[in-house]
């Protein structure tokens, strides 16, 4: 339990240090409120259903933070790891293999919600932008999008050979995902036949859940994206497993 | 002295390769064992199965009676690892990566005393990138000692390092076993192992071609001792080659090379010239050395 809080403790650290890493995570979700809000204000809209522009933006961008952390910085830091090194290192330890791939996602989580709480308090403090939902349920979707997530991103990154190509790997696949599937922008403003396009995105199913338990809607009405979300922990997770490579 | 380290008939093989070919040897309690070869003779590869990052293909390695790959846990807690090629996080730091380990194991030394002993105590805040490369050595070498292990498994410790910075190496070693620790070492500077270890294996080809103190080894194959002068007077009518000892004798424009073997060659060939009344200068004895002993069982020059 020791190296384990001690693991999480130093990769957090880490993490903040790494300056390109904490700006993807802290600083451009937030950075895109106050730009795209200078723009459209936050106004109750028909098209979001009486909701602002800034409003529907809090659970997109959350989505937008489970993304970029799934499928660029866990990518990216497993296969750098890897190449380096440094998980040859930490295995010639008695540190259980389990215990890194926890203290791995714990890190995950913990930077998700201090993205996500930044997101929030420059939205409340320039829009009064609302929280309608559960924070348990919130939490909930949180965990296991960010799960869901990151076992895409171990995936690719036990296919990739090298920190380089996990990277170039996960933009390629991240980057249409951004824009397509109403993490980036409001998915209302795409049209239709692009929206459908979204149906095949696995982030789709992290922005669909987010907006709908942020603005209260029950977890029932939902249960489809739990499930394909869950369908694809299970899915990619297990084939991370497979091919996971510590050398 | 039941030995602590066993390998038995220890095969490993990278697809078509055999890296160790049938490798048995034990090792004891206390010794400074080295072993030595050039790089691909299967060095790396015995060190990591026992270890217990890599599974033999056959035969059977045991650390303390157990089983390094099933047992993995409980043989980490009692060695201490340096591995040839790893790395720390680029941004961490030298005290974050000795607290990190330290958190590892279920005791640790006093890490201040670790950095103190380490020359690191200046560096404790400095990130592991920053480092030269002796130093960062020194922090791997910390991080093998954090646990206070019972044996220390150091996998090409001093390459790549200046001649001053490995001979500090040496001394650390040293120190390592002086405060009771096992080591296990491995290198392909024949000159490191015959300073540093009680007992050498010579591997080459993914086998082990000979085992025992670096003396023995040298003094069994019989290699040949060379002794040489500048005669001043009179050498002409010496017939060195009458002595028993002696094997071969070469005469050069000013200078005369004396080869043989036998303990006594070196005082016989010196008192056949005083007996003679030969005056001489700069007389030299070049000792065989374990690069000898390497060349004369493969037939090859082991070359950095």
């Amino acid at each position: 339990m020791r190296g384990l809080r001690e693991l999480t403790k130093t990769s957090i650290i880490l993490y903040i240090r790494e300056p390109i890493a904490a700006f993807f995570t802290l600083a451009f979700p937030t950075m895109l409120i106050i730009i795209f809000g200078a723009m459209y204000g936050n106004d109750p809209s028909p098209l979001f259903g009486g909701l602002g522009s800034m409003d529907v933006s809090m659970p997109a961008y959350s989505a937008l933070i489970l993304g970029t952390i799934g499928l660029l910085s866990v990518p990216i830091t497993t296969a750098g790891y890897r190449e380096q090194g440094v998980l040859r290192r930490f295995r010639a330890t008695p540190m259980q293999p389990l215990t890194y791939i926890v203290s791995d996602l714990l890190t995950n989580l913990a930077m998700t919600i201090l993205g996500m709480a930044l997101l929030f308090t420059v939205g409340w403090l320039l829009y009064r932008v609302q929280f309608a939902g559960n924070i348990l349920l919130l939490l909930f979707a949180v965990i296991l999008s960010g799960l869901a997530m990151s076992s895409m991103g171990y995936l690719i990154a036990s296919l990739a050979s090298g920190a380089r190509v996990a990277q170039v790997i996960g933009m390629v696949i991240f980057y249409p995902m951004m824009f397509l599937s109403g993490a980036g922008m409001p998915i209302e403003l795409l049209p239709p036949s692009l929206q459908r396009v979204s149906d095949f995105l696995p982030l789709t199913y992290v922005a669909r859940l987010l907006r709908g338990l942020w603005f209260g809607e029950p977890l029932v009405d939902h249960l489809f994206e739990v499930v394909v979300l869950i369908g694809i922990l299970v899915v990619f997770g297990g084939a991370a497993a497979r091919y996971f490579r510590w050398e | 002295m039941a030995p602590i380290l066993e390998v038995i008939d220890l095969v490993k093989c990278y697809g078509d390769l055999r890296a160790v070919d049938g490798v048995t040897f034990t090792v004891d309690e206390g010794e400074i064992f080295g072993m030595v070869g050039p790089n691909g003779a299967g060095k790396t590869t015995t060190i990591e199965c026992l270890e217990g990052l890599r599974q033999p293909d056959d035969g059977r390695v045991t650390v303390y009676g157990k089983d390094p790959h099933e047992d993995t846990r409980a043989v980490m807690e009692r060695i201490g690892i340096q591995l040839q090629e790893s790395d720390l996080p680029s941004r961490l730091r030298v005290r974050e990566a000795l607290n990190l380990f330290a958190s590892f194991y279920a005791e640790s030394v006093d890490l201040e005393m670790l950095l103190e002993r380490m020359g690191l105590q200046e560096k404790a805040r400095s990130p592991v990138t920053k480092l030269s490369g002796g130093q960062k050595q020194r922090l791997f070498i910390a991080l093998a000692l954090i646990n206070r292990p019972d044996v220390v498994f150091l996998d090409e410790l001093t390459t790549g390092l200046d001649p001053q910075a490995r001979r500090s190496m040496w001394d650390l070693v040293r120190e390592i076993r002086d405060q009771g620790s096992t080591v296990f070492l491995t290198t392909h500077y024949m000159e490191e192992a015959e300073r540093l270890c009680d007992r050498v294996a010579i591997m080459d080809h993914g086998q082990l071609v000979a085992l025992d103190s670096p003396r023995e080894l040298i003094r069994s194959l019989g290699i040949e001792k060379r002794l040489s002068f500048i005669p001043l007077n009179g050498s002409a009518d010496l017939d060195l080659e009458a002595l028993p000892d002696v094997e071969h004798v070469e005469r050069g424009q000013d200078r005369v090379i004396v080869s043989g073997s036998g303990k006594r060659f070196i005082s016989m060939v010196v008192n056949a010239l005083e007996d003679s009344g030969v005056d001489f200068d700069d007389l030299r004895t070049e000792q065989p050395n374990l690069e000898d002993v390497f060349l004369s069982l493969t037939g090859r020059a082991l070359r950095e």
